[in-house]
């Protein structure tokens, strides 16, 4: 039996005329990783307000840790850890003083308050820079104080919205560093995400969000292999020379998806015979995501 | 599949952790910028009372039978105090939810919007009670006599400051911008802070005005501030302490209510 960190069943969010979040079930098992991956609007971020009661369902159950939410929301937040998309860090404080602050408002007993303090300031890797004011520091120095600063009190689960947005390669392989190494711990991670080499990393499940549904659900292997096969031949061309490409494809019952330079021709390993000049490449999390969100943005 | 069900601590409203949470976040962030705050919210009183003490108390050496400076020394601690809390509150509360976003932070936490707000308003009540005193510490370097009294100015200036800071918190809650701020400033605060019998007595006004003055939380702050330094009125003196009581609350539930809107949708 799995235990659940977070049950959420039929959430509806609207917003004026807009459905944010449009009946939307997630599970987050005690001590894995899901991360929730789905197009800018797709609802992630709603997601994520409507599990630390910031927003309030308009139907639908929720529960964290157990607690029932909004009812019980402060008990469950006092056990989570919050990292935002948006930095919102005291940039006047110092890094120390930041987590001062948090471990105040998570509770910390002052016994225990500067072990903790000290265990974040190492898990981000900033002792050396504990005294600096947070406007001196770099971009990635402020996402790993950010992320620190939610693990201050130890969580049983850490919410993580976008947390590598906007970041260089480099400084984003940082955090997945860290957020690996809190997973390892057994620590609860619900991330949201729209890059999909991050959820297929550092996910033992995805969910894939469009239009405020869940759309699909699995480990990424499982979800690679049910919805784009296991080979995928990559054709290159003229746009006219695609339409023909894609037209063939579809005779033959093959699926296919539209990459911006090339047509992307899925499940060929079982394509009795089609032949078409490519790349041969395994499919990927992508193709599943662009298949099932749609190639278009709206 | 079973939900996990932890030990369940009921955690109720008011809670004193999360309001030390969000003072404590309040007093490490006034150490980076006490300099400014404390320059804006006492020199700027402190010009008020000279230019109108002197040059005003040039052509009126008495007015309600005090030196004038006196008279300005005690009312401009009202001033003092408007200026430390409603408007600290109300570009404070929109800086930080608006562009710091401190507020989504502070609400991830196990914090109510109730005790952010509460927190919050205890904690620039507590600055309009230092700040207030100012004007009269002036006032007193320039003849205004000490007395025991005076003592209690403290306690009044946190009081009424306490009802501005929810109110400048309540304006940040409703106001769609930051803009429409000069809206209230203009047509409420510009009117009260003039007509609180801080620079003339509202006696000689028109009977209206003067039942005007008594919604007016700024003219009993002011009327207590000058019993406290010249003698107690009695009961008239209870009836000041108790508008302003009734001004915090109203304002203190109003901005819980105000801001609940803003930062929970």
């Amino acid at each position: 039996m799995t235990e659940l960190a977070v049950r959420i069943r039929g959430a509806v969010k609207r917003y004026g005329p807009i459905t944010a979040v449009d009946g939307l079930d997630l599970d987050v098992p005690e001590g894995t990783c899901v991360g929730l991956l789905g197009p800018n609007g797709a609802g992630k971020s709603t997601t994520m307000r409507l599990l630390t009661a910031q927003s309030i369902a308009d139907e639908g159950e929720i529960e964290v840790l157990g607690f029932r939410l909004p009812k019980e929301s402060k008990a469950a937040r006092a056990q989570c850890g919050v990292t935002p998309q948006l930095d919102n860090l005291d940039v006047t404080l110092t890094v120390e003083q930041n987590l001062l602050v948090f471990a105040h408002l998570y509770r910390i007993g002052r016994s225990d308050r500067q072990a903790a303090i000290e265990r974040a300031l190492q898990m981000a890797k900033l002792e050396d820079r504990r005294d600096s004011r947070v406007d001196k520091l770099s971009g990635g120095m402020r996402r790993r104080l950010l992320i620190a600063r939610a693990l201050v009190h130890r969580p049983r689960l850490v919410l993580l919205d976008e947390p590598t947005v906007g970041l260089d390669p480099q400084v984003r392989q940082e955090l997945w560093a860290l957020i690996d190494a809190l997973r390892s711990e057994g620590t609860t991670i619900l991330m949201s995400t729209h890059y999909i080499e991050e959820a297929q990393r550092l996910a033992d499940t995805v969910l894939i969000m469009s239009h405020g549904k869940a759309v699909a659900a699995g480990a990424p292997a499982a979800l690679v292999s049910e919805h784009a096969g296991d080979q995928v031949l990559e054709v290159y061309g003229a746009p006219a020379r695609l339409a023909e490409v894609e037209a063939e494809a579809g005779a033959e019952g093959l699926r296919t998806r539209r990459t911006g330079t090339s047509v992307s021709i899925l499940g060929v390993e079982s394509g009795n015979g089609f032949v078409s000049d490519g790349e041969r490449r395994p499919a990927n999390l992508e193709d599943v995501f662009v298949l099932l969100t749609g190639e278009e943005i709206d | 599949m079973a939900v996990t069900s932890a030990a369940r601590p009921r955690l109720g409203r008011l809670e004193r952790p999360a309001l030390t949470g969000v003072l404590v976040r309040e007093v490490v962030n006034f150490s980076s910028y006490w300099r400014s705050a404390t320059f804006s919210s006492t020199v700027e009183p402190t010009i008020y009372l000279l230019a109108f003490g002197f040059g005003f108390g040039a052509l009126v050496s008495k007015v309600g039978g005090y030196d004038y400076v006196e008279f300005v020394g005690t009312g401009t601690v009202a001033t003092a105090v408007l200026f430390s809390s409603a408007f600290a509150a109300m570009f404070g509360t929109f800086v930080k939810y608006q562009f710091q976003r401190t507020y989504d932070a502070i609400l991830a936490a196990p914090v109510d919007t109730e005790e952010l707000v509460t927190a919050e308003a205890l904690w620039m009540a507590t600055r309009a009670g230092v700040y207030g005193c100012v004007p009269m510490l002036v006032a007193i370097g320039f003849g205004l006599d000490p007395a025991w009294g005076m003592l209690t100015v403290p306690l009044i200036a946190w009081l009424a400051g306490f009802g501005w800071a929810c109110f400048g918190v309540m304006v940040a809650g409703f106001a769609k911008s930051i803009e429409n701020f000069s809206y209230v400033v203009s047509a409420v605060l510009t009117p009260l802070f003039l007509v609180a019998g801080t620079f003339f007595p509202l006696d000689t006004l028109p009977s209206w005005a003067r039942f005007l003055a008594n919604v007016n939380p700024l003219y009993h702050c002011v009327e207590l501030v000058r019993h406290a330094a010249f003698g107690w009125e009695g009961w008239t003196d209870l009836a000041h302490v108790g508008a302003l009581l009734a001004f915090g609350l109203a304002m203190w539930r109003l901005a819980i209510h105000a801001m609940t809107r803003k930062l929970i949708d």
